[in-house]
């Protein structure tokens, strides 16, 4: 990157990104916008050992999660990755039946069902080692390679917390589709016929 | 030609664009025949863009976007310790 002024510019493109990021990891707006002013701060002063063709807006996330976890991690409460159940595959795609016989847009349907704000306060109760992945993943569509570099882990685990982050996001939202008696709990014997795939 | 457990446990893997090029030829030959497998893909798709959707909800505030570039129009002469 040429200079500064350049820099600036394309930073601040991944503002919304990084601020909707920051919302769900902070869990309110004034510790958000904190947070990424902080991160832009940060990237702005050590512009100097940025390397240029680093992938900038995963700088910026590395940035924004190290902030996080420094400065703000020990105002939040979120339970422990083993406090969580380990539910199998499919888990929520299963107990919507009327889901699995959709003719018309999926989206539609799961938009209907679930609120934003029901799968916002899903993900903020995800453990924290879920929630990035998730976060960095389904929402930013960063590769496995772009995670393990931005959280400092190994793919593998980038892939396993995945993994494991979608199916509580899905047990989650399964019990606000129960609360809101938008399904009825299956009978075990038919959780446990139709995880048994059939094989072709 | 893969089976619909291997189709389901690479489904993941499938919808982040990370599955290797001799699965994913086996799990595409598999997706197209198997009208369950696909049903499930495109559940998982939709919820994604759900979640996306969700996350993307809130606008930047402007009150931000002033305070970023303030970041940018400070002097940096006394940052150089910053690592």
């Amino acid at each position: 990157m040429a200079d500064r002024s350049a820099f600036a510019d394309e930073a601040m493109q991944f503002a919304q990104s990084l601020y909707s990021t920051a919302l769900r990891m902070t869990r309110n707006s004034a510790d958000a916008q904190d947070l990424v002013q902080e991160t832009y701060l940060k990237a702005y002063r050590s512009f100097a050992t940025f390397d240029e063709g680093t992938n900038l807006r995963a700088w910026l996330f590395r940035i924004l999660t190290n902030t996080f976890i420094n400065n703000y991690r020990a105002k939040q409460r979120r339970p422990q990755e083993t406090e969580l159940n380990d539910v199998e595959n499919l888990f929520l795609y299963r107990r919507l039946p009327q889901l699995s016989q959709l003719s018309a847009s999926a989206e539609d349907q799961l938009m209907d069902m679930f609120a934003g704000s029901e799968v916002r306060e899903a993900l903020e109760n995800l453990p924290e080692s879920f929630l990035m992945p998730v976060l960095l993943s389904d929402v930013e569509q960063f590769s496995y390679k772009e995670i393990a570099e931005i959280l400092e882990i190994p793919i593998g685990t980038v892939m396993s917390r995945l993994h494991r982050g979608r199916k509580a996001l899905q047990e989650a939202l399964y019990k606000y589709a129960m609360s809101r008696h938008l399904v009825s709990p299956p009978a075990l014997a038919d959780i446990s016929q139709s995880t048994e795939t059939s094989t072709t | 030609m893969a089976d619909c457990n291997e189709t389901i446990k690479d489904l993941e893997q499938f919808l982040d664009s990370e599955l290797a090029t001799e699965k994913l030829a086996n799990l595409t030959v598999h997706l197209d025949g198997c009208v369950d497998c696909q049903q499930a893909f495109e559940f998982h798709a939709e919820l994604r863009l759900i979640v996306r959707q969700a996350v993307h909800h809130e606008p930047l505030p402007k009150s931000l976007i002033d305070r970023i570039k303030e970041c940018f129009g400070t002097d940096l002469t006394d940052d150089l310790n910053t690592p």
